[in-house]
């Protein structure tokens, strides 16, 4: 159920500003909390410069999303995170971002560690010495048999940075707090005003390893603001490549889960695979990434028929080999023994912090963007869903891998029908690309895709010149990163890594 | 009084050949244990001399030492290496024979084990790291629940040898398959996973991993570099070969032809390499909670072989 109060948006279109209700700040209050008290999802909650907020809500099961905002006479207001803890670390954001006060906030503490863009105080109150990332006041279980453990920012394997603070009795983690901000790169600041040439290089990189996801939601904005349409066989391309990512990822994950618990056959083989999957994005567009597939108003590389072909070719081929390298998984009941009733996210918890994604799936939540907010002309509907597996939802660290498998058992599916239905559409008119088209003045979109993580959401609003007045990107792991430390209450300390790596959550595409 | 004959029952050239053998093959089981998982993973793997290089590259390398550490952090990787050659000396190989042998020996051999690791541990702690501390506190509570395991097989066989030496025991107890199968077959089980968690192999602890979380051994020796780091190495692969001697002193037959037992031993040593390398290969690391209960079946094996050789007398 959605507050009336809401204009109701669709994925991927553009909407004039002033369709958005402004509510006075209470009325935005009570209409956010109310959606969230009847079981909508807070997708985003964001400020702009002149501390107009913005709230997304979503209610997944029908296929509703909703805006709302209202604009603040000062920089303060009543925190929601009381009545709603999955604002939590969007109020803390607009804080450090805008210098917006929450008050009332149970959690204030900074996100990222650079001081907000508007002039005035630091909502947090910091020295100018102590305005870094990492420097967070860390909760502290006191005792004397508790030992405290930090991780990181620098770590052992290549991964990348990250502060995780452990309070520890033995080897029981009561508490764990993570700190992020190492690989704050500002770019949501750099795209006021835009968008600048620099800004599609910029969204390609925002998390690297989800390349198309956040470059496709990108495009999606800027098609849907400027009018232009990526015609069927560039949006059917897209959606190729963003099942490939998934394949690729899922595949270097479930590996990565075997190496963790010293399971070497599939660790090694799934290595190898990922890499196999890789190189099918970059037969597509010639980067192993997907870097510069997914262009505004279309993409950059068509697919023509002979290397349709030797796609199909070359993914059944790995799709083999990764079934015979992940069904060693299932088969192990050592493998098993690590992943059950390990790292535990209840559905209630992935609920309340609005987690999204395969943890959230494994959590027993039914959400997924490509069915439930499909982006037109995508065939994404095409795409299974397989909630009535009980198998992926009992929320432990064999529910995210299971869910991950069942997942690329779709992918694989979706891709086959896709590959088919690429040539029934034949060659096509060649589609409009222009990187920078003039964007309409004062409309507000927001295009979802769904990752490989899970949620992506880039929330678009123009200025009356047609330039970006807001621009929010929300990476699924901002939302579950929260996940992660809930998971680990009351779990075993060297349980960690394998939790970590069953969430595999991204660093940069939270510091932005 | 004893005697220095009876003390030192091996001629110079055994002795040397011993001394040689102890010295110069643990690295070598090491290279064997990765070639077989890498073979395993579908790899080509790193040589098998790997670990040779490695510690000729340590040694010319320099130290880095934590200003927070003292001489205790010397003591742990020295230790390792002087308790390896020491115990090299009491453990049969080849030969059958040790060069150092007396009655009540083995309380020695474990005594000194016990040493090697309060010292690893020590330097551990030194060093005041979170993870270091945390390493230490696993090692040393495995250690306690397999020591028994250790124990009580070796009292197994003095009961069944009714020798108290160490070499002259397991030569006994080698040649009474026949007889006590049983309890043989109990004692080597035991010892095997005693082998395992006491040299920090799959499913104790993972000697590849690169998460601090999760180690015991390894992040006991984070901090240690250059030749430190190399005597850790050395010492623990000694470790790891001197427990495979043991094993294999209780099943190997003997010939009486001192080239072909020295034969058999090497032959012996690489199946146990690959053995190991096979179990790290086929099963995940354990839970570290459930580390206890298959430390405590260890004992139990020993300890029953113990029963089942007060039966048998």
């Amino acid at each position: 159920m959605m507050s009336g109060n809401l204009a109701r948006v669709s994925n991927g279109a553009a909407l004039p500003l002033k369709k958005v209700p402004k509510l006075s700040p209470g009325a935005f209050r009570d209409c956010v909390i109310a959606s969230v008290a009847s079981g909508s999802r807070l997708v985003a909650l964001c400020a702009d410069e002149k501390l107009q907020l913005f709230a997304i809500m979503a209610d997944d099961e029908a296929g509703i999303l909703g805006m709302a905002r209202t604009a603040l006479s000062k920089p303060a207001y009543p925190a929601l995170t009381p009545e709603c803890p999955a604002a939590q670390l969007f109020e803390r954001e607009m804080a450090e971002q805008q210098g917006l006060l929450p008050e009332g906030h149970p959690w204030f503490k900074p996100v990222r560690g650079h001081l907000p863009g508007r002039p005035g105080p630091d909502p947090f109150g910091r020295k100018p010495a102590e305005v870094l990332a990492g420097l967070i006041p860390f909760y502290r279980v006191e005792g004397t048999s508790i030992h405290e453990v930090g991780v990181g920012p620098v770590h052992a394997g290549v991964i990348e940075p990250g502060h995780f603070r452990f309070q520890c009795l033995g080897e029981e983690v009561f508490h764990l707090e993570i700190a992020l901000g190492y690989q704050h790169r500002g770019i949501e600041r750099a795209l006021l005003g835009g968008p600048h040439a620099a800004t599609l290089k910029m969204m390609e990189s925002a998390a690297g390893d989800t390349t198309i996801g956040h470059t496709w939601a990108y495009c999606q904005n800027i098609e849907a603001l400027s009018g232009i349409a990526p015609g069927p066989r560039a949006s059917l391309i897209r959606a190729i490549a963003l099942e490939l990512e998934r394949l690729a990822n899922h595949t270097g994950d479930l590996g990565a889960l075997a190496g963790d618990v010293g399971f070497l056959p599939t660790s090694s083989f799934c290595g190898r695979i990922r890499g196999d999957w890789l190189n099918l994005s970059a037969l597509l567009c010639g980067s192993r990434l997907g870097r510069d597939l997914v262009r505004p108003g279309g993409v950059g590389f068509d697919l023509d028929g002979d290397r349709c072909l030797e796609l199909r070719t070359r993914m059944e081929k790995a799709w083999a080999e990764t079934q015979a390298a992940v069904n060693l998984l299932w088969q192990a009941p050592t493998v098993m023994q690590r992943f059950e009733r390990v790292g535990l996210l209840t559905g209630e918890q992935a609920q309340e912090i609005g987690a999204v994604g395969p943890a959230a799936r494994a959590s027993g939540l039914r959400l997924d963007v490509r069915l439930q907010h499909p982006l037109s002309g995508s065939s994404q509907s095409l795409i299974p869903h397989g909630w009535d597996d009980p198998a992926g939802s009992g929320g432990d660290v064999f529910a995210r891998a299971w869910v991950r498998w069942r997942e690329m058992h779709h992918s694989i599916d979706f891709l086959s029908k896709a590959v088919s239905a690429l040539g029934a559409l034949g060659e096509g008119k060649k589609a409009e690309r222009r990187d920078r088209p003039a964007l309409g003045a004062n409309q507000v979109c927001l295009s979802l895709v769904e990752g490989w993580r899970g949620e992506i959401a880039h929330l678009a609003v123009t200025d009356a010149g047609g330039a970006f007045s807001l621009y929010k990107v929300i990476d699924p792991s901002f939302h579950n990163w929260s996940g992660l430390a809930l998971a680990m209450r009351g779990g075993q300390i060297s349980d960690f890594p394998l939790c970590n790596k069953s969430f595999n959550l991204s660093y940069c595409g939270v510091d932005l | 009084m004893v005697e220095l004959g009876a003390l030192f029952p091996m001629g110079w050239f055994q002795t040397l050949c011993h001394v040689v053998a102890a010295l110069a093959l643990p690295p070598l089981v090491l290279g064997i244990i990765n070639k077989t998982k890498a073979a395993f993973a579908g790899k080509v793997g790193p040589p098998v001399l790997q670990l040779y290089y490695d510690l000729f590259k340590l040694v010319q390398k320099r130290m880095v030492v934590s200003r927070t550490t003292s001489w205790v952090f010397f003591a742990g990787p020295v230790g390792a290496v002087v308790v390896g050659v020491l115990v090299s000396l009491l453990v049969p190989l080849g030969d059958h024979r040790a060069p150092v042998s007396f009655a009540g020996d083995m309380v020695l051999l474990v005594a000194l084990l016990g040493l090697s690791r309060f010292l690893t541990v020590g330097a551990a702690l030194d060093t005041g790291s979170p993870f270091e501390g945390m390493g230490a506190a696993r090692e040393v509570t495995f250690a306690a629940l397999a020591e028994p395991g250790l124990f009580l097989g070796l009292c197994a066989l003095v009961v069944l040898s009714g020798q108290a030496a160490l070499a002259p025991m397991l030569a006994a107890a080698s040649q009474a398959w026949g007889a006590q199968a049983g309890t043989l077959a109990l004692v080597l089980l035991g010892w095997f996973i005693v082998l395992l968690v006491e040299n920090c192999r799959i499913p104790f602890d993972d000697p590849n991993t690169h998460l601090e979380l999760t180690m015991i051994h390894e992040v006991m020796i984070l901090d240690h570099s250059g030749p430190l780091l190399a005597m850790a190495l050395y010492g623990a692969s000694m470790k790891l070969f001197l427990l495979i001697s043991l094993l294999l002193a209780l099943c190997l037959p003997r010939t009486g032809n001192a080239p072909l037992d020295w034969g058999l031993f090497l032959a012996g040593v690489g199946a146990a390499a690959v053995l190991v390398g096979v179990v790290e290969s086929v099963i995940a690391r354990l839970r570290l909670p459930r580390i206890p209960l298959l430390l405590v079946s260890a004992a139990l094996f020993t300890g029953f072989a113990f029963l089942l050789s007060l039966v048998k007398r």
